[in-house]
C-alpha cells in the first residue's frame, strides 16, 4: 500500500513535471468535438451547448484548480475521417486536456486510434453498442446490457412478449445491438421463426411494405413488439406509416432505443402516442437535480420550450465526474485523472447515484417510457437500482470471456479470463 | 350484489337524466384523480361495474388523453383545442369552464394496458348505439378478447340486430367464443371453427392459431384448414397490396423526376439543383401552413400554386444568372449547379435552423381505405399516385398544346432554326427551366406528406430522379412515366425476399447493365431530334 502510494506520487511528480509547460497557461483547456453541419448536426449541437453550458457554471464555481476553463469548439462535419483529424488538432494544436465528442460510433472508432496514440483524454456521451475499452476513453452513454437488454426484459415479462421483430437502421451500432439481442432471445428460448430482423438504409422513407410485413409478422397468434434501433429522421415516416397501417401501440408496441425529446420536438407526435423508449434519462422524471438542470438549459439557451435528453444527462455526468477527478488528483494529467475518475460518484438526474467503473463505463439505472402526445415519456418502468455498464456483451461467443478492468493490476481492456491473457488494444 | 348492479344499470340508463353522473359515478371519479397508475386498471373495472352510460364521454377523453383534473378541487375537465388554444369543458355538458389554464390542470394518466381497457369498455357501451357503423366497430374491437359476460350481451342482441354486417360481425364474435369453449360439444365448436374459416379479421386468425396448437386432434385439425382457405386469400390480397407500394413509390418517383425530366430531358442541362427546387416546394407548404394554421385541411390547395411560382421563380433566376451563361459546356453547368444546390441547403439551413420542419397532415389524406381487414390503401399515398398522373397529364398537355409547348419543343429539337423564325430562344430556355423547376416544387408538396421536410430532402431523390429520366430515355416524357412505375414495381416486389437495402442496389446494377444493352433508355428518340 505504502509502496503504491510512493509509486503514484512519483507518477503524479513526473506528470507535473512534464506537463510544467502548459501550466504557464492560465486556463484549462476542453476540447468539444460535436458536428455543428451535416446530418448530425440535428442532434449534435445539443451536446455542444450542454458542454459550454457547463463549462460557464464551472467557470462561475471559480473554476478548476484556480484557474478558469476555455472551451475550444470545432466542427467535424458529420464526416467521420474529419473526426480523427480534428481530434488531433485539438491535443497537438490546441493543447486540450480533456475532449467532449463524437456522437455516432462510427466516428468514435475514427478518433480511437489518434486519441491512443497521443494518450488524450475523451468522454462518449451516447448510448452505444459496447464490444469496446479504451483507456483513453469514458463511456457515459449506455452499453446495450444497460438499454436494450432491460427493454427486452420489460417487453417479454410485462407485455408478454414472444414474437420479436427488430428493425434497424443499416450501419455498426443497430448490427451490434441486434445481434447481441438475437443470442440473448435464443437464450431465453425463443424460436428463430419467431424473430424478425431487418435493416433499413439512413434517412428511409418508404416503409409501406415493411410495416406492413410487420403487421403480417405480427398476426401469429402471438403477442409481438418491434425493438427499434432506426435512427435518426426516418424514424418519423416509420412512425406515420404505422398509424396510417392501423398498427396501433397495443397490438403491436415499438421500443425505440434512439428516439428521445430532442427527436420528438420537431414532430407531430400524434401517431407515436403509447409507443416505448428506453432511455437512462427522461425529462419528465420529477427530481430536483432535474429542474435545476433543466432551468439552467432553458436560461443558457433562452428558450423556455428547449428539451433535455439523455445524451445531455451524460454529458453532464461525464463532466461533473471529469471536474471532480481534476479536483482530487491536482492535475489535469491524462493518466492521473484517468485513475481518479475510477470510481468517481455524482448524482444523477433521476435519482440515485452514478458510479465510474473500472471498464470505464457507468453504474445508471434503466428506465423505459411511453411517448405522450406532448412529446414527453411517462415512466411506466424502472429498474430497481443501478445497473453496471457491461464493455463485453456476455451474450456474444467472442466476448462472453472478455472484461475490462483499467486498476492495477490488469490494466487491460479486453482481458480474457479463460486464457488469463490481455490481447492489447483492438478496435 | 348482481341484483343491485342490474338495478343500477336499470337506474343509471332509465331514470337518472344522462348528462349527470350519479352520486357512486361521481364519488369513483373523485378517487380516480388521486389514483396512482399502476391500481387505474382497476379503477376502470369499478367504473365500467356501475353501467353508467354517460360516462362514455369521459372514457373517450381519457383514452384520447384530453382527461385532466383541476389542481384545487379535483374537478373533472377535457381539454379542447379551440383555434391552437387550449381550453377546458365539463365533460357531460361540453359548457366551457373559463378561466382555467394549462398551469391550473393536472392530466389524467393513461397507458397502454389503460388504452387497451378503455377501448373494451367504450366497445361493450356502444353495442347499443343506434349507428349501424358504431355498432360493428365495436364488435370488431371485442373480438380480441370476449369473456363471458361479453359473450351473454352479444348473444342476447344477436337475433335482434337489425343490420346484415353488424350481424355477420356478431356472428363472428360468438363463433370466436364458442370455437375456443371447452364446455361446448365438439360438433358445435367444429361449426364454430367453420364460420372462422369465411372471416379474414386478425383476431380470428389469431384465435385459429392458438386453437390449432391445442390437444384436440380434430379441433387442431379443422383449425389448420381454416387457416389454410383465409391463408390462400390473405395471400392474394397481400399481392395487390405489394402492387399499390409499387405503385405508389412509382408516383412518388414520377413526381420527382417530371421536372428533371423537362430541364434535363427537354433543354439537356443537367441540373444538379433539382433536388433543391422539391426542398424548396417542400419549405413552401411549411410556411404555407404556418400562415394559416387553422386552416390546415386547405393548406395544400394554396400550397401548390405557391410553391410552382416559388420553386418556378426561382428557377427562372438560376437560369438567367448561371445557366444561360454556360450554354454548351455540360461540365462546368453540372459543377455550377451543384454549387447552387449547396447554396440554397445553407439558405435553408440558416433561415429555418438545420432541425426538421414539421408539416401537419390534413385530416382528409389521414388514415386509410378499407377495403377489407387485410386490405386497406392508406389515402395520403393514394392521392399522391392521383395528383402524380395529374400533373403528368397536366404537363403532356403543356407541352403538346400551348405555344409555349410548341416553342419549347422547336427550341430543343433545332435551336438554330426556331431562331431564325423568329422564336425567343433566351425567354423559352427561361421558361421551360421555371416550368421544370416549378413542377418539382409541386412534387415537393407531396413529399412534404410523406417525408421529412430538412434541408436534405432534395439530395435524397437527386439520384433516383436521374435514374428515372435515363432509364425511360432522354427527352421523353412518357418514358419518364413508365421508368417511373416499372421502378417503383420492380422495388417493391424484391423488397420483401431481398430487405430495402439490397433491392434498392439491385434496382441500380438492373439500370447499369440495361444502359449497358440500349444506352438511349426505354423510348429512346427517334429521327433528326435524336442526334
Amino acid at each position: 500500500m505504502k509502496l503504491k502510494t510512493l509509486a503514484s506520487a512519483i507518477a503524479l511528480s513526473g506528470a507535473t513535471l512534464i506537463a510544467l509547460p502548459s501550466m504557464a497557461a492560465d486556463t484549462i483547456k476542453v476540447g468539444v468535438l460535436h458536428s455543428l453541419s451535416g446530418t448530425m448536426a440535428i442532434s449534435e449541437t445539443t451536446l455542444k451547448d450542454t458542454v459550454l453550458m457547463m463549462v460557464e457554471e464551472q467557470n462561475k464555481k471559480g473554476g478548476l484548480l484556480g484557474k478558469k476553463l476555455e472551451a475550444v469548439v470545432v466542427d467535424p462535419a458529420s464526416n467521420w475521417p474529419l473526426f480523427a483529424e480534428k481530434a488531433r488538432e485539438l491535443i497537438t494544436e490546441e493543447d486540450v486536456d480533456v475532449i467532449f465528442g463524437c456522437w455516432t460510433s462510427v466516428s468514435r472508432k475514427s478518433v480511437l486510434p489518434v486519441i491512443e496514440e497521443l494518450n488524450g483524454l475523451m468522454f462518449y456521451p451516447v448510448q452505444y453498442e459496447g464490444e469496446e475499452s479504451s483507456k483513453n476513453v469514458f463511456y457515459t452513454g449506455a452499453a446495450p446490457n444497460q438499454q436494450a437488454i432491460p427493454a427486452v426484459n420489460y417487453l417479454k415479462d410485462e407485455l408478454g412478449v414472444e414474437r420479436w421483430v427488430l428493425a434497424g437502421t443499416d450501419y455498426v451500432y443497430p448490427r451490434t445491438t441486434n445481434k447481441i439481442l438475437e443470442a440473448y432471445l435464443k437464450d431465453m428460448g425463443v424460436a428463430e421463426e419467431d424473430i424478425m430482423i431487418n435493416y433499413t438504409p439512413f434517412g428511409h422513407s418508404d416503409w409501406q411494405s415493411i410495416v406492413s410485413d410487420i403487421a403480417k409478422f405480427g398476426s401469429a397468434g402471438k403477442k409481438t413488439a418491434v425493438v427499434s434501433t432506426i435512427n435518426g429522421d426516418a424514424n418519423v415516416p416509420f412512425y406515420k406509416e404505422l398509424g396510417n397501417q392501423g398498427i396501433s401501440s397495443e397490438d403491436i408496441p415499438v421500443v425505440a432505443f434512439s428516439v428521445g425529446e430532442e427527436e420528438l420536438s420537431g414532430l407531430d407526435t400524434e401517431p407515436l402516442v403509447g409507443h416505448l423508449a428506453a432511455w437512462n434519462y427522461f425529462q419528465s422524471v420529477e427530481t430536483d437535480e432535474n429542474e435545476e438542470f433543466i432551468t439552467q438549459w432553458q436560461a443558457f439557451t433562452n428558450d423556455p420550450e428547449r428539451v433535455t435528453n439523455d445524451p445531455m444527462e451524460a454529458t453532464y455526468i461525464g463532466f461533473n465526474m471529469w471536474a471532480n477527478a481534476v479536483t482530487e488528483a491536482g492535475t489535469t494529467d491524462v493518466d492521473a485523472v484517468e485513475q481518479a475518475m475510477i470510481g468517481q460518484e455524482t448524482p444523477n438526474l433521476t435519482g440515485g447515484i452514478a458510479v465510474m467503473n473500472k471498464n470505464h463505463h457507468l453504474s445508471k439505472p434503466v428506465l423505459i417510457g411511453e411517448i405522450q402526445d406532448d412529446g414527453q415519456f411517462e415512466t411506466v418502468w424502472e429498474t430497481d437500482g443501478v445497473v453496471p455498464g457491461d464493455a463485453w456483451s456476455d451474450f456474444l461467443p467472442g466476448s462472453k470471456d472478455l472484461i475490462a478492468d483499467w486498476t492495477d493490476p490488469l490494466k487491460c481492456g479486453n482481458y480474457n479470463t479463460k486464457t488469463k491473457s490481455c490481447s492489447g488494444q483492438n478496435y | 350484489m348482481k341484483l343491485f348492479l342490474s338495478f343500477c344499470l336499470f337506474l343509471s340508463a332509465y331514470i337518472t337524466p344522462a348528462l349527470a353522473a350519479s352520486a357512486e359515478t361521481d364519488a369513483l371519479l373523485q378517487q380516480l384523480t388521486q389514483t396512482k397508475l399502476s391500481k387505474m386498471p382497476a379503477m376502470v373495472h369499478q367504473l365500467e361495474a356501475t353501467g353508467d352510460e354517460s360516462l362514455l364521454p369521459v372514457f373517450r377523453a381519457w383514452l384520447a388523453g384530453d382527461l385532466h383534473y383541476t389542481r384545487d378541487d379535483n374537478i373533472l375537465v377535457v381539454e379542447v383545442d379551440v383555434n391552437g388554444v387550449d381550453t377546458y369543458q365539463d365533460p357531460y355538458t361540453q359548457a366551457t369552464v373559463a378561466g382555467l389554464t394549462s398551469k391550473q390542470v393536472r392530466k389524467i394518466k393513461v397507458n397502454n394496458k389503460l388504452r387497451g381497457l378503455l377501448r373494451g369498455v367504450i366497445a361493450r357501451i356502444q353495442l347499443t348505439s343506434s349507428d349501424a357503423d358504431v355498432r360493428e366497430s365495436a364488435v370488431r374491437a371485442l373480438l380480441a378478447d370476449i369473456d363471458d359476460e361479453t359473450f351473454a350481451t352479444l348473444e342476447r342482441i344477436y337475433p335482434t340486430e337489425p343490420n346484415k354486417d353488424v350481424r355477420e360481425m356478431m356472428h363472428t364474435a360468438l363463433s370466436i367464443y364458442t370455437a375456443q369453449d371447452q364446455n361446448s360439444s365438439q360438433t358445435v365448436r367444429l361449426a364454430a371453427i367453420d364460420v372462422l374459416g369465411d372471416s379474414l379479421e386478425n383476431d380470428v386468425r389469431n384465435v385459429l392459431f392458438s386453437l390449432e396448437r391445442s390437444d384436440n386432434e380434430v379441433i387442431s385439425n379443422a383449425a389448420t384448414q381454416a387457416l389454410v382457405s383465409i391463408n390462400r386469400q390473405v395471400e392474394r390480397y397481400a399481392l395487390v397490396d405489394q402492387l399499390f407500394f409499387g405503385l405508389s413509390l412509382g408516383s412518388v418517383l414520377l413526381l420527382a423526376s417530371i421536372g428533371l425530366a423537362i430541364t434535363f430531358g427537354v433543354m439537356g442541362v443537367i441540373n444538379m439543383a433539382h433536388g433543391e427546387m422539391i426542398m424548396l416546394g417542400a419549405y413552401t407548404t411549411y410556411v404555407v401552413q404556418l400562415l394559416m394554421p387553422n386552416y390546415i385541411d386547405y393548406s395544400i390547395w394554396v400550397a401548390i400554386p405557391a410553391a410552382f411560382l416559388v420553386s418556378g421563380l426561382m428557377g427562372v433566376v438560376i437560369e438567367r444568372l448561371v445557366i444561360c451563361r454556360l450554354h454548351g459546356r455540360p461540365l462546368e453547368t453540372l459543377l455550377a449547379t451543384f454549387g447552387i444546390s449547396l447554396i440554397l441547403q445553407q439558405l435553408v439551413r440558416t433561415i429555418f435552423s438545420p432541425l426538421n420542419r414539421q408539416v401537419s397532415t390534413p385530416s382528409w389524406m389521414s388514415g386509410s381505405w378499407e377495403i377489407n381487414p387485410v386490405l386497406s390503401l392508406t389515402l395520403n399515398r393514394l392521392y399522391i399516385l392521383a395528383f402524380a398522373l395529374l400533373v403528368f397529364f397536366a404537363l403532356v398537355m403543356i407541352l403538346k398544346k400551348s405555344s409555349l409547348g410548341l416553342n419549347v419543343r422547336a427550341v430543343s429539337q433545332n435551336r438554330n432554326m426556331a431562331k431564325a423564325m423568329g422564336v425567343r430562344t433566351e425567354w423559352v430556355d427561361a421558361m421551360t427551366f421555371g416550368l421544370g423547376s416549378g413542377i418539382a416544387g409541386i412534387a415537393g408538396v407531396a413529399l412534404s406528406q410523406l417525408t421529412n421536410v430538412g434541408p436534405n430532402l432534395g439530395q435524397a431523390y437527386i439520384i433516383d430522379s436521374f435514374m428515372v429520366v435515363v432509364f425511360g430515355g432522354v427527352g421523353n416524357l412518357l418514358g419518364t412515366l413508365v421508368a417511373a412505375f416499372t421502378l417503383g414495381i420492380a422495388n417493391k416486389f424484391l423488397e420483401p425476399t431481398t430487405g430495402a437495402v439490397l433491392a434498392a442496389i439491385l434496382v441500380l446494377v438492373f439500370i447499369i447493365l440495361f444502359i449497358q444493352k440500349r444506352p438511349k433508355g426505354l423510348f429512346p428518340q427517334k429521327g433528326r431530334a435524336a442526334e
